[in-house]
């Protein structure tokens, strides 16, 4: 059976479009999909002889996980909620009571990768548009410290680099495209212009761009040891101020490098400024999964985005305070909820290592290094292919995820509004 | 069941002005009788219908923004969970939980959601989901929508037609709005434009053709709302002569002119500002197709957040603010920018004498309605601040030697005398607002009406009365006593749904496929999953 408009959630993309042919049970072909995309829907296709759960390594039933899960929890007096990247918003929405009910800190990937985003954006501002609006429209692109050719291949043929839209009916030829990196990547071969700038540089050049587009005359050595020439900055701010509508898009190079938010809000400033001269926008390169989702659903419901502390029943925001890392390195947590992602796999080492000395529950379809630590595991359907719920796009746009596949496992969403109950009745109790 | 006994009702659709009524409720519908109810003694305090309110920005990917985007809004006024009701923060954005208890700790139990990009209307709905206790529609932006502007520069009015109602289906959308007519499509190459027949930028139609031809689209589909106007020239100082070409535009047909304070303003420049209130007033006394909502302005902080990309642009350049910008493929735009009214300022001080004078000059309460269009001019839950300014020339007088200056030289507002009453403000909160609407089951409490309900203390000071109903009831349930939420549960949220040829899937099915990045399939809102509780409001 060939099911289309499928969505694939791997990367910020979200793609729509994807075909999907489901023989016997399992996922066989896939259409449209990068080679991402194809890995994930059918790297899924067999999962079915993991264990619902386990309790200390020992398998057991999801009941008796969920109620495991909810004692450790209900016990705690700092939990900490954190993950929820590759699910959908309405099991997002159940952690978000679920913290609630227990006081926790809930954070989600967000804060280890474009937190800093969030916090230019709480600072400055931030002038964007919907992917389509880059396909219709923009003749400029500038991918700074991205390398969207591995980590979101069709954001270039879907939506910035090659298709043909409304005012670039030529698709690529009626584009410049700009790569800024530390290294050539990749995704140097998609672009005309590379500019490599030294690690720790960004913000460097990007405040010389600002002084540039503001025709302030800078000497050399302004922008000496940033790797990059006045020239090469010279004529990117002539194509900056010269185009009819610009992107830029914003990489973790920015984010998770020297600066940080200074970086991000260096580029808003830039492209609100550049808004001056033609028509500019900016865009964050949302990485994984649905943690656009997660970062709106936390804001409708508690007016931030990440990092969310409900220790006093209320919400508060303090990223190094109440974000993941900080909570777990200095060993605050003191157990831990996992859902739908690898801390243990991707945080720096002294915030991962907390996670295994204090009770830790994953909730994930897979196993992961998380998985292996973690003293309560409950399998759950994987969201887009056993699951289906709302998903958001990294330009904010929501998609509904389908559910192509059955699964033997309960989602997220089911397995978080069971542990929910369970933890009332407990608290209560 | 339920019986409130004793109460003065206030209930202007059935003519009911302050007489002594009891009201019998059974399966959440005012009924005639009911027997062996429990009563709510109602003496000494006065029964009207559930607020209404015909505009404000609650839900949707541009209220979310706000949210983000200003964690020093939420951070003094933070609200705890109860037994009963979701944590949550407030001021100027609050979060949903928030503000569904607090419009209904008001006594409000309907609201619009004024502004909706469909491209992003799951968005809307999945926030709407998550405001508690009301029930609620929202309204999908128009006004520069690709097809819309397409099918009129070709002249093909069925067409429109044919798109809004499917349009309004895909959306689960009640009424059409349309925001800067051919400015925000323009807006995006970085322009705008400046009067009712100039040209917008994708295809050559004038904001007066698409006044015209929605409006004629709105009479023929039988929607229950009128085009619903954010007019172009928004908060430019001398726009009240395009808001009052907007209104001759449209020949007689229904219009709604949304945050018309806005769109009042005198003088060629922000020295020579001044309020031309009385001339938008005079026209909407003469013209009974026009309704207006004030949106009007309250001191102190506001987020400043429409779909009018180059106002918001125009606005962030004028303060220095930050600034958001978020242009929606094929279809709208949208601006955010923080803002604060001080009294002190000569120009916040004529804006918010406008708000009043409007409200005092019209005539007519049915066709002027109380908005702060929240949070635009301020949040909502200073509404019976308003009230009471309404209801008391002196308080009125007082506040009016506060601000600056400009606000006694130039507009009418000391001048005005006149006083609400308490039928009068049942009228531009809910009887008014629920008519306007076409929501016949709400803001009035005849049988068969909705069982909501709003019981204030009768008080002297009208801003305490409002402020704090005894009880609150929606759908014959008391959510409310004493200001206080005391249950929580899921309204609905309406829609409409009108018929349409359907050919015009396969029409725009090309185009669509081309220009926008979602398909053609993924882009309606599915009810099963994103109203769980919802009614159609029939059309024609
Ligand atoms: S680009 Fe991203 S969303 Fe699109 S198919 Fe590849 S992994 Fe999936
Ligand atoms: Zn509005």
């Amino acid at each position: 059976m060939e099911i289309d408009n499928v969505v694939c959630a791997f990367c910020g993309c979200v793609c729509d479009d994807i075909t999907v042919t489901v023989e016997e049970g399992r996922i066989s072909e896939v259409k449209n999909a990068c080679t991402l995309g194809r890995a994930w829907f059918l790297g899924h296709s067999s999962n079915a002889h993991r264990p619902s759960g386990t309790v200390n390594g020992r398998p057991v039933s999801t009941e008796e996980a969920v109620e495991e899960a909810a004692r450790i929890l209900a016990q705690a007096r700092y939990p900490l909620i954190f993950g929820l990247t590759s699910t959908y918003c309405e099991a997002q929405k159940e952690a978000i009571a679920l913290a609630e009910v227990l006081g926790a800190c809930i954070d989600c990937c967000t804060s280890v990768c474009h937190g800093p985003s969030g916090i230019a954006l709480q600072g400055v501002g931030e002038p964007t548009c919907t992917l389509g609006e880059v396909k219709n429209r923009a003749d400029l692109i500038i991918y700074w410290g991205s390398n969207p050719a591995e980590s979101h291949p069709r954001h270039l043929t879907r939506y910035a680099v090659t298709p043909k839209g409304l005012f670039t009916p030529r698709g690529r030829k009626d584009r410049r495209v700009v790569l800024v990196d530390v290294r050539p990547t990749p995704s140097a071969r998609a672009a005309d212009i590379f500019l490599q700038v030294k690690p720790g540089k960004d913000f460097e050049c990007l405040w010389a761009l600002r002084a540039l587009i503001k025709g302030i005359d800078l000497e050399e050595d302004a922008v000496a040891d940033t790797g990059v020439t006045l020239a090469q900055l010279k004529d990117l701010a002539d194509r900056m101020q010269s185009c009819r509508f610009g992107m830029l898009c914003v990489g973790q190079g920015l984010t998770q490098s020297r600066g940080k938010q200074m970086n991000t809000t260096a580029v808003f400033l830039l492209v609100r400024e550049l808004n001056g001269f033609t028509k500019f926008a900016a865009m964050p390169m949302r990485g994984h999964g649905n943690v656009t989702g997660i970062d709106n659903v936390l804001a409708w419901q508690t007016g931030y985005p990440f990092g969310v502390n409900f220790s006093r029943g209320y919400p508060r925001f303090n990223p190094g305070e109440f974000t993941a890392v900080d909570v777990l390195t200095r060993q605050e947590a003191d157990a831990a909820l996992i859902i739908a992602s690898d801390p243990v796999a991707n945080l720096p080492r002294p915030a991962s290592g907390r996670l295994s000395q204090i009770p830790t529950v994953a909730l994930e379809t897979r196993e992961s290094e998380t998985t292996k630590i973690a003293k309560v595991v409950i399998t759950t359907a994987p969201a887009g292919i056993s699951a289906e719920g709302t998903v958001y796009r990294m330009d904010n746009v929501p998609l509904r995820l389908r559910k192509v596949l059955p699964s033997p496992f309960p989602s997220d969403e089911e397995v978080l509004s069971r542990l929910l109950e369970r933890v009332k009745e407990l608290k209560h109790a | 069941m339920l019986k409130i006994v004793q109460g003065e009702v206030y209930d202007p659709i059935n003519g009911i002005d302050g007489e002594k009524r009891d009201i019998c409720i059974e399966g959440g519908k005012i009924v005639a009788e009911v027997e062996g109810a429990p009563t709510i003694d109602a003496s000494g305090m006065v029964v009207m219908p559930g607020g209404v309110d015909i505009h404000s920005h609650i839900a949707g990917s541009k209220v979310n923004t706000g949210r983000k985007m200003r964690p020093e809004d939420h951070r003094g006024d933070v609200v705890p969970r109860t037994n009963v009701t979701r944590s949550g923060v407030g001021y100027t954005v609050p979060s949903t939980f928030t503000t569904g208890y607090r419009y209904a700790a008001l006594g409000y139990t309907t609201v619009m959601e004024a502004a909706v990009p469909p491209l992003t209307a799951k968005h809307a709905h999945e926030e709407l989901n998550d405001i508690p206790l009301l029930d609620k529609a929202s309204f999908p932006l128009m006004g520069n929508n690709y097809f819309v502007l397409k099918y009129i520069a070709t002249g093909e009015f069925q067409k429109v037609k044919a798109f809004v109602a499917w349009l309004l289906q895909a959306t689960k959308g009640y009424a059409i709005k349309i925001v800067n007519p051919g400015g925000v499509d323009t807006w995006k190459w970085g322009k705008n434009i400046e009067s009712l027949d100039e040209k917008a930028n994708t295809f050559d139609v004038t904001p007066r053709q698409i006044l015209t031809t929605l409006a004629r689209v709105q009479e023929d589909l039988g929607l229950p709302h009128p085009i619903h106007v954010h007019c172009n020239n928004l908060g430019v100082p001398g726009n009240y002569e395009t808001t009052l070409k907007t209104m001759e535009a449209v020949e007689g047909r229904r219009i709604h002119i949304t945050h018309a304070q806005f769109n009042s303003y005198g003088g060629e420049s922000w020295a020579r500002f001044r309020s031309k209130a009385p001339e938008i007033a005079t026209y909407v006394n003469d013209h009974p197709n026009v309704t207006i909502d004030v949106g009007q302005v309250i001191f102190g902080e506001a987020t400043t957040m429409t779909a009018d990309g180059p106002w918001q642009y125009r606005l962030h350049q004028l303060t220095g603010h930050k600034w958001v910008n978020s242009d929606v493929e094929m279809e709208t735009g949208a601006g955010i920018v923080p803002y604060r009214f001080s009294k002190r300022n000569s120009v916040n001080a004529i804006q918010w004498a406008i708000g009043l004078e409007l409200l005092l000059l019209i005539e007519d309460p049915w066709r002027v309605f109380l908005t702060t269009d929240h949070p635009n001019g301020g949040p909502f839950y200073f509404y019976p601040q308003i009230i009471k300014l309404l209801m008391s020339q002196d308080a009125r007088l007082e506040m009016l030697e506060s601000v600056h200056k400009w606000a006694r030289t130039r507009t009418s507002l000391k001048e005005l005398g006149r006083e609400y009453s308490l039928y009068e403000i049942a009228i531009i909160t809910r009887a008014g607002t629920a008519k306007a609407l076409g929501l016949k089951e709400k803001g009035h409490l005849g049988v068969g009406a909705d069982a909501d309900i709003a019981i204030y203390p009768k008080l002297d000071d009208p801003e305490a009365m409002f402020s704090r109903p005894r009880y609150v009831i929606k759908g014959g349930e008391v959510i409310v006593e004493d200001g206080k939420v005391v249950k929580d549960g899921l309204g609905k949220t309406f829609f409409v749904e009108p018929a349409y040829d359907e050919a015009i899937e396969g029409e725009i099915r090309e185009d669509f496929e081309k220009y926008y990045t979602v398909t053609f399939e993924n882009y309606p809102v599915q009810l099963e999953h994103y109203l769980p509780r919802h009614e159609v409001i029939p059309c024609g």
